[in-house]
């Protein structure tokens, strides 16, 4: 592609560009079209179920047919319907396949390419009408999904300048560099109502005016793309499915403060993400859309990446600023604030990447139409990341204030295996969960926070009436020891307690005045820890004693687990029902079991290590949990 | 330096190091020249696959950093290790969606049948090690396994079986 020195060199890379996305754009056209893209979907998720070798037969098929001038096959990024991937979607058709096989690609070419039929055994079976859908438009995981931060993920080709400038792609910028000042675009942004979706929340366009206003030699503008929370991988998706609006959202962010150098700082545990995200800088420069005389302005700008190296801490801003400075990623006290003393003691401005996806749709379409979506105190939309037991795993995105119970029930499919609702757990480590009561509530910060949860980066974790909240609690504490940096008491140690605490409850050790004790601990490590990390980190015990005290005091006082997850408090036993199929003996890893054929079996406690492989593989649902 | 004599192969493997090193161009009086550590740590560790005593020492010496900042950074880090690992590392995610989902099942049986416990040493025959990790972002596959860059989703114990037996017959 040619430099783009100027915006009317964007404008007619634009004209050039757009008919590349004609056929995924337009509406839906009869199936006989003979024009197509088959889009692919190459996010981790998918790769992983082999969507590579899937895409490479696909283009060996069409070029076996000669059909390779009018069929493209191209990778995009992801769906966020990762529960059924890996995805292919046919567009004008629009027919969204699911979870396609490498060797499906046969069948797609010679069935649906050439002979012009629908492939129904890979289509969507919606849940909810027992009915399979080609139309993705009428899919119920899409059909109430608001895409701004992922307009572009499972659209264009993520590796490709030309598709994202097709879709609009640096508008926002040449508008802000040609018609704006430094001053309007904070403004903008401030008007927006924009909130940082890395976890607190803080105004986007406050975090933008300090930083501008902050008179300092040198300024940075940093993406935190360190997405520690476990469960939680909108940030992931976005810098593989749309790298270049990250890149163009930092880019404006760096001519609102007055920045020249900016930093994406980017978990090593991400490898697709980093290189794409690399690709994609580096095509920005060779464009001239990164680097010096940005548009043949006298605007400059340039992006490194900064790889962190496995450490959740690193997400906290000031201890994200230490590790990039090749130091132990340890937080310090605020203030000062990193506008005035980051990276380097210089005036840095750190946000997320979430956050960035939004930056140039508020710019291109005015803070008022970003303002007028969401609620009073949150606007615009959030990513949440569908997971745990629900049926439609996976990313999505919804306006401010849609209520748990439409996401859960209506974009995530309800409950896997029909069990039975129990809680949601948002915002990772730090958060806290929510109840059947609540599911109602219209989700924002504010609400959020009254029910001692927070949005957090948007992890979303469902349980069921098979998971047990202590082991939950007990799960998330054991990640925040593991995760502690080890600088601050109240966290090295404190957590350490608590956890302790936790594990002889879950054993069947534990005594009333230990739920006493946890919560004065909790609390006392929530006031005093250094970081955000320590301060949250008694949230998950907090929120779980609140709304399920009752099954703490089952622990305590009934030595039962009533959800059946803590090993030590049941045993498994095989009832009368048993056949003697001897299935149960052969399964056992560990010849727990004993019995002859088309007799009862007996289980043998002092050897039986609860695997639950007998419970699998009985026919007669004979062993229990007691 | 703290360097010895060397086999050729692992003198191969200083010199790849050291010239990645002298590409970043780093200089005794650049204040900022401990900004490159962690990168030069990763690739470090491509190289050697862990990050023994020496190499934290020449990678010290050739940034004109201490040893002790080197080794702190080393120690702070879950990615970074000084352990060899087994020619397959087979991780097991443990993030939330995962352990919901059974991750540590799937854990258990790998360390009962591999006979190592996760994040210790590597099997006797060198062939594999085990580690927990936090969250590939993976989540729609949960709960998920991966062997060196290979993933694998949805797994059950008994489907992890099957997978360490068929690295088993590569050897």
């Amino acid at each position: 592609m040619e430099k783009i020195l100027s915006r009317e060199a964007l404008c007619s890379a634009y004209e050039h560009c757009k008919g590349m996305l004609a056929l995924r754009c337009s509406a839906p056209h009869d199936i006989q079209s003979a024009k197509k893209d088959i889009l692919c979907c190459g996010g981790t998720g998918c790769h992983a179920s082999n969507s590579k070798e899937l895409m490479d037969n696909l283009r060996n098929l069409i070029r076996e047919k000669g059909l390779e001038d009018d069929v493209r096959v191209i990778q995009t990024g992801c769906f966020g319907f990762c529960a059924a991937g890996p995805i292919v979607k046919v567009m004008p058709d629009n027919v969204f396949y699911t979870q396609v096989m490498p060797e499906d690609a046969v069948e797609i070419v010679e069935k649906h390419i050439v002979g012009k039929e629908l492939v129904e055994r890979l289509l969507y079976v919606e849940p909810l009408l027992n009915e399979r859908l080609h139309d993705y438009a009428k899919m119920s995981f899409y059909a109430k999904q608001q895409r701004i931060a992922l307009r572009n993920c499972g659209l264009i080709d993520p590796e490709s300048i030309e598709e994202y400038i097709a879709h609009d792609g640096y508008q926002a910028l040449a508008k802000c560099i040609f018609e704006m000042t430094p001053a309007d675009v904070v403004k903008t942004v401030l008007d927006s109502g924009l909130r940082g979706r890395g976890g607190a929340g803080f105004p986007t366009g406050r975090k933008w005016d300090i930083a501008a206003k902050v008179n300092a030699p040198e300024k940075y503008i940093v993406c935190n793309a360190d997405e520690g929370d476990p469960g939680a991988f909108m940030d992931r998706s976005i810098m593989e499915g749309d790298p270049h609006s990250v890149i163009e959202a930092m880019t404006i962010g760096a001519y609102a403060i007055g920045a020249h150098q900016g930093l994406v700082y980017i978990r090593a545990e991400y490898p697709l993400a980093v290189s794409r995200l690399q690709k994609a800088i580096d095509d920005a420069r060779a464009t001239g859309l990164l680097g010096n005389n940005i548009f043949g302005s006298d605007f400059n700008f340039d992006i490194e990446i900064k790889l962190g190296a496995g450490a959740f801490v690193c997400g906290e801003e000031t201890a994200l600023i230490h590790s990039m400075e090749g130091q132990r990623g340890e937080p310090t006290t605020k203030p000062p604030f990193p506008a005035v003393s980051g990276y380097w003691e210089m005036s840095t401005n750190v946000n997320n990447v979430e956050t960035y996806a939004n930056v140039p749709q508020i710019l291109l379409k005015g803070a008022e139409w970003y303002s007028s979506i969401g609620t009073a105190d949150s606007k615009g939309t959030k990513v949440f990341a569908l997971a745990g037991q629900v049926n439609n795993v996976g990313l999505v995105e919804v306006p401010m204030g849609t209520t748990l119970r439409e996401i859960i029930y209506e974009i995530g499919g309800g409950i896997s295996g029909g069990r039975e609702f129990k809680a949601v757990q948002t915002g990772g480590p730090s958060g806290g969960c929510i109840t059947k009561e609540n599911l109602d509530l219209p989700i924002d910060y504010a609400n959020l926070g009254k029910i001692g949860s927070m949005m957090g980066s948007g992890g979303m974790i469902v349980l069921s009436d098979q998971d047990c909240m202590v082991a939950m609690a007990k799960f998330y504490l054991g990640f925040t020891v593991d995760e502690s940096c080890g600088k601050c008491t109240p966290c090295r140690i404190g957590t350490r307690r608590m956890l302790e605490m936790l594990e002889k409850i879950c054993d069947g050790n534990g005594t009333m005045e230990m739920l006493d004790d946890l919560e004065r601990l909790a609390e006392t490590i929530r006031d005093t820890a250094l970081c955000g990390l320590g301060q949250t980190a008694p949230n998950p015990i907090l929120s779980t004693l609140r709304f399920f005290r009752d099954e703490y005091v089952a622990h305590v006082r009934d030595k039962k687990c009533p959800a059946g997850t803590c090993q030590k408090l049941y045993q498994l036993t095989i009832t009368d029902a048993c056949i003697g199929c001897t299935k149960c003996a052969r399964h056992c890893p560990v010849d727990a079991i004993r019995g002859e054929i088309k007799k009862l079996h007996v289980i043998d406690q002092s050897k039986c290590i609860k695997c639950g492989a007998c419970i699998e593989n009985c026919p007669k649902n004979a062993i229990v949990k007691e | 330096m703290c360097k010895n004599s060397l086999s050729p192969a692992l003198a191969d493997k200083f010199a790849a190091l050291e010239a990645y090193i002298a590409d970043l161009n780093i200089t005794r009086d650049d204040a900022r020249r401990r900004g490159r550590l962690i990168q030069v740590l990763h690739r470090a560790q491509q190289i050697f696959g862990y990050l023994p005593r020496e190499v934290q020492c020449f990678v010290a010496e050739k940034m004109y950093l201490q040893e002790a900042d080197v080794s702190g950074v080393v120690s702070f880090y879950n990615y970074f290790t000084t352990k060899p690992k087994g020619k397959y590392c087979i991780n097991v995610c443990l993030g939330t969606a995962c352990y919901v989902k059974g991750a540590e099942k799937v854990l258990s049986e790998i360390e009962r049948v591999l006979g190592v416990k996760a994040d210790t040493n590597p099997t006797e025959d060198g062939l594999f090690s085990v580690s927990a990790l936090r969250c590939v972002g993976a989540c729609g596959l949960a709960p998920v396994v991966m062997v060196n860059e290979k993933v694998y989703g949805k797994v059950t114990p008994a489907m992890a079986v099957e997978i360490i037996n068929e690295y088993k017959q590569r050897g």
